[in-house]
């Protein structure tokens, strides 16, 4: 019994489960997965929510309910950016991983049966990322909005997709979140290991479905603000 | 028929390297890939100068050792098969065909199509394995395996080893060989003692070895001479994931392989007395 304590008390602390996820492939890649989950429940919401445009002041009473309890917005804005810092954090490294893991290019090379959205996750990742910046600073902060007034998110939008820039921008990044979905939804299965030849036909097909759906939802408030059938 | 070949020539894993032409008149349709290449190298041979070199043993697409790209496709245009099993026909007459070999950080060229591919028996080694008493041939049915998972195991036991799903993967990923190796062990009844430990030690090695990540891309499934589905993948990424979030000290990788093999002599320089 004295050796057996003596033994364990040599035996170095273990790493922690997030530290051993994080250091492996296939633990990243699940990291990257469930953070997915967490980001495409927000963009669901965040476009159902986008479409009380069209409903008038609903969307500036929609708001206005959000900030009614501070601590819940800040939680769930907390969660978001943890879970948006390590899912670009994974992306970025893994990417840097693959260029090392085939150091000497093919002379020509084509990935068999990939579509387009799977090769390019990086850059329609990387959009989506440049984008949000700028839409926070659009109409959050208001510090690019051409006429920013707090509370009146309606007023801010028009005003916003008054210039075509800001409106072909936009369609841009949701056609390019709407690529990253389209590959991303369905790898998360693979990623956490709940996919099999059953469910994978089903699987891909709703993920092109919704991702054509948030790329639809979200682009139709630019869309219609520029047509004129909006503000 | 007559074939234009542009194939990569490469003396030592320390020469650079590149592609060079040659012009094939006498193919026929019958001729396997191979053959067409033996009867381009008789010709280099009988002119003194060095054959293509290129990986082959039972030319029947079952024991996993030849393999390189042809214009841009592991094993070349035929699907479910090596490049040993496809024959000249799926060919037409004038075709200018580019001959690569496996690029990816963990196969070193050895020379012109060959590549070392000891990392992928680094990785069998690490976990490819059931530990059983030898010695004595158990009662056959003592084990009652359900047919379906025999059938999964058989599926997965396909895998030979030839290194094309990581020849074709943008990630140069093993996940589909790791994954038909765990899949195999992991679905029998036979395999569940070292079933945790055995999927992370395998993963482990695969990353040490320096092999890329799987995004399910999928050209890996597509150009696999054995039809391995991506659905092993993602038992792996289970198996790995409940194996790391429960007792991990009992999965932790038992020990990395050194990174040598037989074939690593190819790398070193020639000393300078033979130059």
């Amino acid at each position: 019994m004295a050796a057996a304590t003596k033994t364990l008390a040599v035996v170095p602390p273990r790493a922690s489960r997030l530290a051993a996820l994080w250091r492996s492939h296939v633990g990243r890649k699940a990291l990257m997965a469930v953070t997915g989950i967490v980001l495409f429940v927000f963009v669901l919401v965040h476009m159902l929510a986008n479409l009380q445009a069209f409903q008038g002041s609903a969307l500036d009473r929609y708001a206005e309910q959000l900030r009614v309890f501070p601590v819940l917005l800040w939680t769930a804005r907390g969660v978001l950016l943890l879970a948006a810092a390590v899912h670009v954090a994974a992306g970025l490294d893994l990417w840097v991983a693959r260029r090392k893991a085939r150091p000497v290019a093919y002379r020509d090379f084509d990935a068999e049966g990939s579509t387009a959205a799977s090769r390019t996750m990086i850059w329609s990742g990387l959009l989506v990322l440049g984008f949000v910046v700028y839409h926070l600073l659009d109409i959050t902060f208001g510090v690019v909005n051409p006429d920013f007034r707090p509370g009146e998110v309606l007023h801010n939008v028009v005003v916003s997709f008054g210039r075509v820039t800001a409106v072909v921008f936009y369609v841009a990044a949701v056609i390019g979140l709407g690529f990253h979905l389209w590959h991303g939804l369905w790898s998360t299965f693979q990623s956490l290991g709940v996919s099999n030849r059953a469910f994978t036909p089903g699987i891909q097909k709703t993920a092109a479905a919704l991702a054509t759906l948030l790329t639809v939802g979200f682009a139709a408030v630019p869309l219609a603000v520029l047509f004129g059938v909006l503000g | 028929m007559r074939i234009f070949l542009e194939i990569w020539r490469q003396r030592s894993a320390a020469d650079e390297g590149g592609f060079v032409r040659y012009d094939v008149p006498d193919v026929t349709e019958h001729m396997s890939f191979l053959e067409m290449l033996d009867v381009l190298n008789r010709r280099l041979v009988e002119a003194g100068d060095p054959p293509v070199a290129f990986d082959s043993d039972c030319r029947e697409g079952i024991c996993g050792m030849c393999g390189f790209l042809v214009n841009g496709q592991p094993h070349g245009p035929l699907r479910n098969a090596t490049i040993c099993q496809t024959h000249m026909r799926h060919f037409a007459d004038g075709d200018m065909l580019r001959l690569e070999p496996w690029r990816a950080a963990a196969f070193p060229v050895l020379r012109d199509l060959c590549v070392d591919r000891g990392a992928l028996d680094r990785i069998i080694a690490s976990g490819g394995y059931v530990t059983v008493r030898t010695g004595s041939a158990p009662e056959a049915n003592a084990i009652p395996v359900p047919k379906e998972a025999a059938d999964r195991a058989m599926e997965a036991a396909a895998c030979i080893g030839c290194g094309a799903c990581v020849a074709a993967c943008p990630n140069a990923s093993a996940a589909l060989f790791t994954g038909s190796k765990v899949t195999h062990l992991g679905v029998l009844p036979q395999g569940q003692a070292e079933r945790r430990r055995r999927v992370v030690s395998m993963t482990e090695q695969a990353r040490a070895e320096g092999f890329g990540h799987c995004t399910t891309i999928g050209a890996c499934s597509r150009v696999c001479p054995a039809g391995i589905q991506l659905e092993v993948i993602a038992r792996m990424n289970r198996d790995w994931l409940i194996a790391a979030l429960s007792r991990r000290e009992e999965e932790e990788p038992v020990a990395i392989a050194p990174r040598s093999s037989p074939m690593r002599f190819y790398e070193q320089a020639p000393p300078k007395t033979q130059r």
